[in-house]
């Protein structure tokens, strides 16, 4: 018996040392419902381990920061000048688009506090530098080096500006540990920004996110942002996860997997930020923001665009142009308000026309028109049969004039001759002197009428009778 | 039997430093770790397999090498949020083969070195896919054309890595 041992000496020990580790594999796997953190021992030698290995870690890392610094705060310098003014630039055109969005921002909250959807919005992040990761390709972890003394817990979410990395999963005092999209076995509730399809977002065999198992669809198409859709309670609604990159169909079964191009660069991360705070009130600094952007764009705008006292400008009234007629208010007139529109001198002027109407106060209820239109151009006020005054604003808002700017087609007093037409029709041995066939002064026209075409129904139907007035 | 030892010389065990025992280990994980960040290739390279194979050929004694690879492979599992034991089984089993073949096999020569690492990584790998795939039932990632390319890089590095391990050897 004893040779047996003294013989198999290095065989048994190996099979000792298998053994006891395969015991220990068995004690730490964990069933699918169950915390993700290790307790217990394995804690304790994690910790230990990640202690030792993150001081000299810490120190390489900073060093080599300190380096990288230097050389571009202090050497690295040409074309910055430029860089700076692009960049200028650039904040100028998303003030404006901030400012375009900060309405739609209002209304959606609006909105979500009708439905009682309650958004979580980023109370308060904790930058952290990334000093390391698990160094194999079995295991997509990184080692930040903030822990539970700076506030960090399990489970939160971490970002970078360009979209979520990952969740911290086991947290020391001074390190934490990140488990990255990218892992096999992570997850992340996600939905696709076009077609609203939802899914889970875990890392496949090859370091790549992926959505798994989601039903074939063709609406699907690579470059389709896909965000977090706040369903896994870890990621906040809205984060960029990144773009589709492909699908691919599963080997056995009908679904797919839709392969994600991160938006985060995973393979070349230096600061992350976690997200410590989380609540369903806007924070203050963001409404303030948004308050702000509308008065901050419309600054840029003043600079930008060309002044109110531009000395190249037209020498026309503003909003008019040659014609009387309103013209689209372009550039920096857009403040200016526009002059209530004018209708056309008419070339002929009629009984109709708004020079020949009658002061509203000298018209006599009942009172017909007692003839002939004076000739054009005489000047003479002809008698007309002045009805009941009508709703003028009803023919203003539907009888919009031939130019199409949206002025009444002869202004108020066409309305007010008629609408007593048509709410009053009047027998032909009344309309017989006044029927269009008989023009009033030989030339009677028939503009008006044909401009209202465009109009709608119901201006139609106030213009009909006018022509037979 | 070109690679057979043939003195007595070739096949005695060879004493390092202590520190180096110690730092070794240390400064191959610490390393792993940090310059897998920065450069994504590194990924493939496994330092502390690179060190257990080390020590496993220059001692020449089974059991040691059987204890040093478990440690080392158990810190390597500390790095990731695997169970302790995967690489600490896979890096045992490599550490108590090249120590058993050491007493065996020419160490010295540059190209047995690198057959040898060769060899190992791939065992590691075949070691790995079995406790991952078929124990803990876990996605594997490997492809064969990738492991033999992680193979022939590691061997490469071997090569150029033992031959500054050397450096530190004690003069008997």
């Amino acid at each position: 018996m004893e040779s047996f041992f003294s013989r198999y000496r290095n065989a048994l020990v190996l099979i000792a040392v298998l053994l006891a580790q395969v015991i220990g594999l068995a004690t730490q796997v964990r069933r699918p419902g169950q915390s993700a953190s290790d307790k217990g021992g394995v804690r304790l030698i994690r910790a230990w381990e990640i202690g030792l290995i993150s001081v000299p870690e810490g120190i390489l890392h900073g060093i080599g920061h300190g380096i990288r610094g230097s050389w571009m705060n202090y050497v690295d310098l040409i074309h910055v000048r430029q860089q700076n003014k692009s960049l200028q630039a650039q904040l100028d055109a998303l003030r404006l688009e901030e400012a375009s969005m900060a309405e739609d921002a209002r209304q959606a909250q609006r909105l979500q506090a009708l439905l009682g959807f309650q958004e979580k919005y980023i109370y308060k992040t904790v930058a952290a530098q990334v000093i390391g990761t698990s160094g194999t390709e079995q295991s997509y972890v990184l080692y930040i080096d903030k822990g539970t003394k700076d506030g960090i817990a399990a489970d939160m979410p971490v970002i970078t500006p360009d979209g979520i990395v990952g969740k911290t999963r086991d947290v020391f005092d001074h390190t934490s540990q990140v488990l990255e999209i990218s892992d096999a076995t992570s997850g992340a509730g996600v939905i696709m920004a076009d077609t609203r399809i939802q899914g889970v977002l875990r890392g496949n065999t090859w370091g790549q996110p992926e959505i798994v198992n989601l039903s074939p669809d063709n609406r699907i198409k690579p470059g389709e942002p896909v965000v977090t859709s706040g369903g896994d309670s870890i990621y906040p609604r809205g984060l960029a996860v990144g773009t589709v990159d492909r699908v691919v169909s599963q080997p056995e079964g009908t679904l797919v997997n839709v392969l994600i191009k991160p938006a985060a660069n995973l393979e070349r991360l230096e600061e992350v930020l976690i997200i410590t705070s989380t609540g369903s009130q806007m924070p203050a600094a963001m409404q303030q923001d948004l308050s702000d952007a509308q008065q901050r764009a419309s600054d840029i705008l003043a600079e930008r665009l060309p002044s109110r006292e531009d000395p190249n400008a037209p020498q026309t009234s503003a909003g008019q142009n040659a014609n009387g007629q309103s013209t689209p208010a372009t550039g920096g007139e857009t403040s200016l308000p526009t002059p209530p529109p004018q209708p056309p001198p008419a070339a002929h002027p009629d009984r109709f026309s708004t020079s020949s109407i009658l002061p509203a106060d000298e018209m006599v209820p009942g009172q017909r028109a007692t003839g002939q239109a004076p000739p054009a151009g005489s000047g003479a006020t002809p008698s007309i049969a002045a009805p009941a005054p009508a709703p003028v604003k009803r023919h203003e808002a539907t009888a919009p004039n031939a130019t199409g700017t949206g002025a009444p087609a002869s202004g108020s007093a066409s309305g007010v001759a008629a609408a007593p037409a048509k709410r009053k029709p009047v027998t032909p041995a009344e309309s017989a002197p006044e029927t269009p066939s008989k023009p009033a002064n030989g030339q009677l026209k028939t503009g008006q009428p044909e401009a209202r075409q465009p109009a709608t129904p119901q201006s139609t139907q106030s213009t009909a009778p006018q022509g037979r007035v | 039997m070109a690679l057979m030892a043939s003195s007595r010389h070739e096949v005695g065990a060879r004493t390092y430093p202590w520190l180096v025992y110690v730092l070794a280990p240390i400064l191959a994980l610490g390393l792993q770790s940090l310059l897998a960040l920065h450069f994504g290739f590194f990924a493939l390279i496994d330092l502390p397999l690179l060190i257990t194979i080390y020590y496993a050929i220059s001692k020449r004694e089974p059991i040691s090498a059987t204890l040093v690879g478990a440690l080392i492979g158990i810190a390597q599992d500390g790095l990731t949020h695997h169970p302790l034991g995967i690489f600490g089984i896979s890096k045992a089993v490599v550490g108590y083969i090249a120590a058993s073949l050491g007493v065996r096999v020419d160490t010295e020569h540059h190209g047995t070195r690198l057959m040898l690492t060769f060899a190992f990584t791939l065992a590691q790998t075949a070691v790995l896919y079995l406790l991952e795939r078929h124990m803990l039932g876990q996605p594997f990632a490997g492809h064969w054309m990738h492991e033999l390319i992680k193979a022939a890089l590691n061997a490469l590095l071997a090569v150029i890595l033992f031959a500054l391990l050397d450096l530190t050897r004690r003069r008997e």
